[in-house]
């Protein structure tokens, strides 16, 4: 069989179930009482790290194409982009859904009114076009260059998502500061990277334009 | 000539650390008890989770709410001590020794004291009382505590007319309590853990020293061998573990207030008016009793407590002093 084949028929059915279990195992311990005594916030929770994982995931493929040559995993960024997609809706939706019953009104005050929850809000509309341009078809409609510029709006995403973690505690930082330091070395790298290749560019511009 | 024979043990003869620990802690205890010579109607006082209170009496100040089932009430905990994660404390407090155990009475007393648990459970009749507890995170239990008005030790202690405040402070000892441990590897808080009322509010009928709960010894994740429980405000204000009683002149700088004063008051009376700056208080989630697809309810002025308490604040400007 060709190795394109291969990838189509069995790598990436195997990586696309693999992307589901978190939600499987999250339907199980629903269905087993197994959610503890906060359920809502259980799943809040749950879907919440499950969108920076796939986040972080995603920001990776580049680094590791980068370093070690890994070329066949850009093949898979397109499915983990949109597994961060597809559990940031199910982490809105157990938001809207559960811990605010659809009351619009309350969502929308609270979008407003809470800096965490607008820069969470905020990350998700961000979501939404690069989501919406994930086909070949759109890729080929905006041209490599342009779709690529839009999909850089993934780093304000990875920092946003980080940063709504870190609003959220009360005292102990620890876990969003290690989602925190995988992202400041994903994104350091692509700078680094960049710094290397392009001495001038670097020299000239700033940090961000560095990094585009 | 030095011959060295060496000694092999195979580990299934070596007793596990743990278990030799667990056995010395019992002979201690026991031999403890023995000195004492506590009889059997003070067990309790030896710390054993589980042992039951004989004689509990009723209390007028009981709701009659559907109480937060044991199981809800004993893993699902904020005890930064030991973790701040909710399953922290019931899975990491399992050893930590609440006996022996003293609590010293400081300060602005005429009797200051350093009272041991037994001498307070001896002093003080217990009775059960079942309080809402709300917490700052806006969920919500009912829980049949254990334990005795904080007013009965005040007035056996006899406060001076300088005592206006009464501090309160837990155990430090990062040896036990993981959260403690400094810096990134703890859980982000100053220790030891203070807290603090006004005089009188602690001399407030409802303002409760618990040592159990569900009829039993206070289990270790819930803040034994003695907390605070003041019902009227946020769950964090009803400081755990208990070892020293401090009367003061002035206001004491609770824990809370130091990590982040704009979001933490001192009073810290729940009030469904005044929002967390981070989330809003006017509704909370009852923990174990809402379905999932349920809408949450509304959180009551003084959690409920407003007709026996909010004269203490009569004048005072809530949102000022939040």
């Amino acid at each position: 069989m060709e190795k394109n084949q291969i990838v189509r028929r069995f790598v990436k059915p195997t990586l696309f179930v693999l992307a589901l279990m978190p939600l499987a195992f999250l339907v199980y311990r629903a269905l087993n009482n197994g959610l503890g005594a906060n359920p809502i916030e259980t799943i809040n929770r749950y879907t919440g790290d499950w969108v920076l994982r796939f986040l972080l995931v995603t920001l990776a493929v580049t680094p590791l194409r980068r370093l070690f040559g890994w070329n066949a995993l850009l093949r898979y960024r397109r499915m983990l982009g949109l597994f961060a997609f597809f559990y940031a809706c199910l982490h809105f939706l157990s938001y809207a859904w559960l811990d605010q019953y659809f009351v619009l009104a309350d969502i929308i005050k609270d979008v407003a009114k809470r800096p965490y929850i607008t820069v969470g809000f905020a990350c998700l509309l961000m979501l939404i076009p690069l989501a919406a341009t994930s086909t070949n078809a759109m890729i080929r409609r905006l041209g490599a260059r342009r779709w690529q510029a839009l999909h850089r709006l993934v780093y304000f995403v990875g920092v946003g998502g980080v940063v709504h973690y870190l609003w959220l505690v009360k005292s102990d930082l620890r876990e969003p500061l290690i989602y925190g330091a995988i992202l400041v070395a994903l994104l350091g790298f692509r700078l680094w990277h960049r710094v290397r290749r392009d001495p001038g560019t670097a020299a000239a511009g700033s940090a961000q334009h560095a990094l585009l | 000539m030095l011959i060295k024979k060496i000694v092999t043990i195979s580990s299934s003869e070596i007793t596990p650390r743990e278990v030799y620990q667990q056995r010395r802690r019992f002979l201690r205890e026991a031999g403890a008890l023995a000195v004492a010579g506590v009889g059997a109607t003070l067990l309790p006082a030896a710390g054993v989770a589980g042992q039951k209170f004989p004689n509990l009496r009723k209390s007028p100040y009981s709701l009659d709410e559907k109480t937060t089932t044991y199981k809800d009430v004993t893993s699902y905990n904020n005890f930064y001590e030991f973790g701040s994660g909710k399953s922290d404390p019931s899975e990491r407090a399992g050893n930590f020794r609440t006996f022996p155990w003293s609590v010293a009475i400081e300060g602005e007393v005429k009797k200051p004291a350093v009272y041991q648990m037994e001498d307070l459970l001896k002093h003080h009749p217990l009775e059960e009382r079942v309080y809402r507890l709300r917490c700052v995170e806006a969920w919500s239990m009912v829980v049949p505590w254990v334990g005795f008005p904080l007013r009965d030790l005040i007035r056996r202690v006899e406060p001076t007319s300088r005592a206006k405040y009464v501090e309160f402070t837990t155990l430090l000892d990062p040896a036990q309590m993981p959260g403690q441990r400094p810096g990134l590897l703890g859980a982000g808080l100053d220790w030891p853990y203070v807290e603090g009322l006004r005089l009188d509010e602690a001399m407030h009928p409802l303002t409760l020293l618990a040592v159990g709960l569900y009829g039993e010894v206070l289990p270790n994740q819930n803040g034994a061998p003695i907390r605070l429980v003041v019902p009227w405000k946020y769950g964090f204000k009803s400081i755990k573990s208990i070892v020293k009683i401090r009367f003061v002149e002035k206001q004491p700088l609770t824990t809370w207030v130091r990590a982040n004063s704009r979001e933490y008051g001192f009073y810290s009376n729940v009030n469904p008016a005044v929002d967390h700056p981070r989330w809003s208080q006017a509704s909370e989630r009852r923990i174990g009793e809402d379905s999932l697809f349920s809408p949450k309810r509304k959180t009551l002025p003084f959690n409920g407590y407003a007709d026996q308490v909010a004269s203490l604040y009569a004048g005072m400007d809530l949102k000022k002093y939040f």
